[in-house]
């Protein structure tokens, strides 16, 4: 049965609320039950950002994701803040250019991608973001491959057409990523 | 747009509104139900309609007031603090009998208070939505989809019964993208706007849309005259969506975002063997009175759950005539509560786990 | 027999409950007559205001609205939004349109917003027995200044015209008064001005209408014409502020 509680969290301008979004739209297109809901406010500006995207068979209950069983981070507090909200038997995935982390648990399956490293040697610059995407995707297949790039071309806005390619190479790169 | 698309809960209630004929609308911006304005702002110039950032909330519910009383659909959104500058408008519409749509996206208070989701304003809503003996219509829905659904009904009740209707949501359901679809409605209702400021064109006596009766017996009558017509809507247009009550012995109440979680909270208790329901009013005035009280007969206890110190459950209280035990749950300031802590509270009203 | 005097047909034939010798009555007569030659009764959609003239809307023969305290020129940015082609004006005292109004005029206003209105500048809130208004003279004796007005205690009045003509969106922003016949004359004009710009879609025009209030004032109705000549006209100059037509006629 699929219910995924995913959380995004990192830096205002990494993209995080985009990436929910796209993955949120994949889910759509499988025919799921989905919900997006972003932090707002101040913290928008300059703070942090996160956003909970739930992909489930049954109608979601509480959009808000307190307790993640995939949790995507990208900086240093908020891998800080949400860590421990894991759910046992949960992913987590952080971009490992900007996150020093111990292992502090063992209950959770950890995987470090120099997301932002990676973006920058591959001239995707701002694509962190939709290269852990594509390992996230890698990791769980939470929505089809199709349901995947039809997201993907649904996010990225009409006039911005050209940014398509460089999105897919970016989930490229991180489902190809072996880590 | 018959099919499914993703949409914030903001800008689904902007688009329904502009389907249900609204191509008016006053507002002034604050958090969190910005994207409704932002939304009417690109859409409705297109349309020759008319959007209009007012210098207050104050002045915006009062060009709704114009606009409705001339006749047309016209609405305005807000957030909690803002809402409460427009209760003058609110109660000058009810006294003069003119309809309009206001949104209430609302947030933690009291004073300038917070921006994360609340449901502090249900008194304010359905008791005191500004001075004088009055009512407005509040609809409280708990998805995106029922936002999209509500805005036509609201407006045409609100014209049918010519006064102001609310929806009242929250900073969760405002920002939230969920999967909407918007259908057609089948028939367009003709409502009567014989009353209606158009310009007499020389072929009818003037035409007066006003709230002053210096008279105490007119305006008695009046206000009389009112409240026969609340005696019909609360016999009528009373909403309510039941989940699992049909055996339930532990009833949550709960409306809007909160019964989500609450239903959540109520199939985990469900898979603990508690045979707990929820019940939950789609109108929050009028109140779903009668169809709570049937509940009451086979119901041990209730238990209201709000995001705030507790308001609505006054009228579960009152539906129920105090017949049963009632408790209260609530979180507020804009914290919302979880399914666990909900769970525990219905555990703790089954008198532990079964 | 000719007919030299007779009620305009935009002023309805009921009696009114202004005091005597209150020159509402000639003010609601002019708006009423300005209808009547434009030929607008029967698309215009008048505001009342709240204040001594809040039962304006049984007097009109428009169709009419009363609007919260200070919100008439939000009232009527509604209709006009709403009804582009009718023809809207407000009715609106001092203490309404300058002080508990005043965010709702001057963004009317600066909108410029197609609509007409009628101010009545009479230095005391007339309908609550005559307190302190904005627009109460430095000295100004009201039941809520027994002292006189102490401007360095309560502030200073507030001249409208002389405010709005800083703003672009004013098409006209005239002062008149109605004491004399030329005066009445002169203020019909304006008045026919106002809504002659709305009819052309020049945007926003008040006139500004320098009134008496015998009552409040203690004073018999002339006597009351004559302290306005000494001492409201000196405050509060007659003239025209701003006129878009001038200007137009200047660049020709």
């Amino acid at each position: 049965m699929t219910d995924y509680k995913m959380l995004f969290a990192g830096f205002g301008g990494q993209g995080i609320l985009f990436v929910g979004k796209v993955a949120v739209n994949a889910g759509l297109c499988d025919g799921k039950e989905v919900s997006w809901l972003p932090s707002y406010g101040p913290e928008m500006r300059g703070g942090t950002a996160n956003c909970s995207v739930c992909i489930a068979d049954e109608p979601i209950g509480s959009p808000l994701v307190v307790n993640p069983n995939i949790f995507v981070a990208m900086n240093q507090p908020s891998y800080e803040k949400f860590i421990s909200k894991v759910t046992p038997g949960g992913l987590v995935i952080l971009d490992s250019t900007l996150i020093e982390a111990e292992h502090v648990r063992e209950d959770v399956k950890l995987i470090r991608i120099p997301a932002t490293e990676m973006a920058e040697q591959n001239d995707l610059q701002g694509l962190a973001n939709i290269i852990i995407l594509g390992k996230l995707y890698a990791e769980t297949n939470f929505c089809s491959e199709e349901s995947l790039q039809e997201g993907l071309k649904h996010c990225v806005p009409a006039k911005k057409q050209h940014l398509l390619a460089p999105n897919q190479k970016a989930i490229e790169l991180g489902r190809a990523f072996a880590g | 747009m018959s099919e499914k698309v993703l949409m914030k809960g903001n800008e689904a209630l902007a688009e329904a509104a502009i389907r249900a004929g609204c191509h008016h609308f006053f507002g002034y911006p604050i958090t969190p139900q910005t994207e409704l304005a932002a939304y009417m702002s690109k859409r409705l110039p297109k349309i020759g309609g008319t959007y209009l950032q007012a210098e207050s909330e104050i002045a915006a519910i009062n060009m709704v007031q114009g606009a409705g009383a001339a006749g047309i659909r016209a609405m305005t959104s807000s957030s909690s603090p803002g809402i409460s500058l427009k209760a003058e408008g609110i109660s000058y519409m009810a006294g003069a009998d003119v309809p309009g749509l206001i949104i209430n996206v609302q947030r933690g208070g009291p004073g300038l208070g917070g921006i994360q989701p609340s449901q502090a304003d249900y008194w304010q809503a359905t008791r005191a939505m500004g001075h004088g003996d009055f009512h407005i219509l509040v609809f409280a829905p708990s998805t995106v989809q029922e936002m999209v659904d509500l805005v036509s009904d609201a407006f045409d009740l609100a014209e049918t019964y010519r006064m102001p209707a609310m929806i009242l949501a929250d900073g969760m359901l405002g920002q939230m993208m969920e999967p909407v679809v918007f259908k057609e409605k089948e028939e367009k209702k003709e409502i009567d706007k014989s009353w209606a400021l158009t310009g007499h064109q020389n072929k009818r006596p003037h035409n007066v849309v006003n709230s002053l009766y210096l008279q105490a017996n007119q305006l008695e009558a009046k206000v009389k005259e009112r409240f026969q017509r609340y005696e019909k809507i609360k016999a009528e247009e009373a909403r309510y969506q039941t989940y699992m009550t049909e055996d339930a012995e532990y009833i949550v109440v709960a409306y809007g975002a909160t019964a989500r979680v609450v239903q959540a909270a109520v199939k985990e208790a469900r898979a603990e063997g508690i045979k707990a329901g929820c019940f939950r009013p789609v109108t929050l005035w009028p109140f779903p009175a009668a169809a709570l009280k049937e509940l009451a007969g086979q119901a041990k206890a209730f238990l209201d759950v709000e995001m705030s110190m507790g308001q609505m459950v006054d009228d579960v209280k009152l539906a129920i005539d105090c017949s049963r035990p009632v408790h209260f749950y609530g979180r507020t300031g804009g914290v919302i509560p979880e399914p666990g802590e909900i769970l525990e509270e219905i555990k703790k009203m089954a008198g532990g786990v079964k | 027999m000719a007919v030299v005097f007779d009620r305009p047909h935009a002023l309805l034939d009921v009696p009114t409950h202004y005091c005597p010798g209150c020159p509402h009555g000639i003010v609601h007569r002019l708006v009423a007559e300005a209808m009547d030659e434009l030929d607008i009764e029967g698309k215009a959609i008048g505001v009342a205001p709240v204040g001594c003239a809040v039962m304006a809307y049984d007097y009109f023969g428009c169709d009419m609205i009363e609007a919260p305290h200070g919100r008439a020129p939000a009232i009527a940015t509604g209709i006009k939004r709403a009804r582009p082609d009718n023809v809207v004006f407000t009715y609106q005292g001092d203490g309404d349109l300058a002080a508990i109004g005043t965010a709702e005029t001057v963004h009317s206003a600066t909108r410029g917003e197609n609509i007409t209105i009628i101010f009545i500048n009479n230095a005391i809130y007339g309908m609550t027995g005559g307190q302190m208004a904005p627009t109460t003279l430095p000295g100004q004796v009201t039941q809520t200044t027994p002292y006189g007005r102490d401007v360095n205690y309560a502030g200073h009045p507030i001249r409208v015209c002389e405010l709005l003509s800083t703003l672009d969106g004013v098409a006209l922003a005239q002062r008149v008064t109605v004491d004399t016949v030329p005066h009445i004359r002169e203020a019909k004009k304006a008045i026919l001005k106002g809504f002659r710009n709305q009819i052309e879609k020049k945007g926003f025009s008040i006139i500004e209408v320098v009134s008496a209030c015998p009552t409040n004032w203690g004073l018999s109705p002339t006597e009351a014409l004559e302290w306005l000549r000494q001492n409201m006209l000196p405050y509060y100059p007659l003239g025209v502020y701003k006129d878009c037509n001038t200007r137009e006629e200047a660049k020709a």
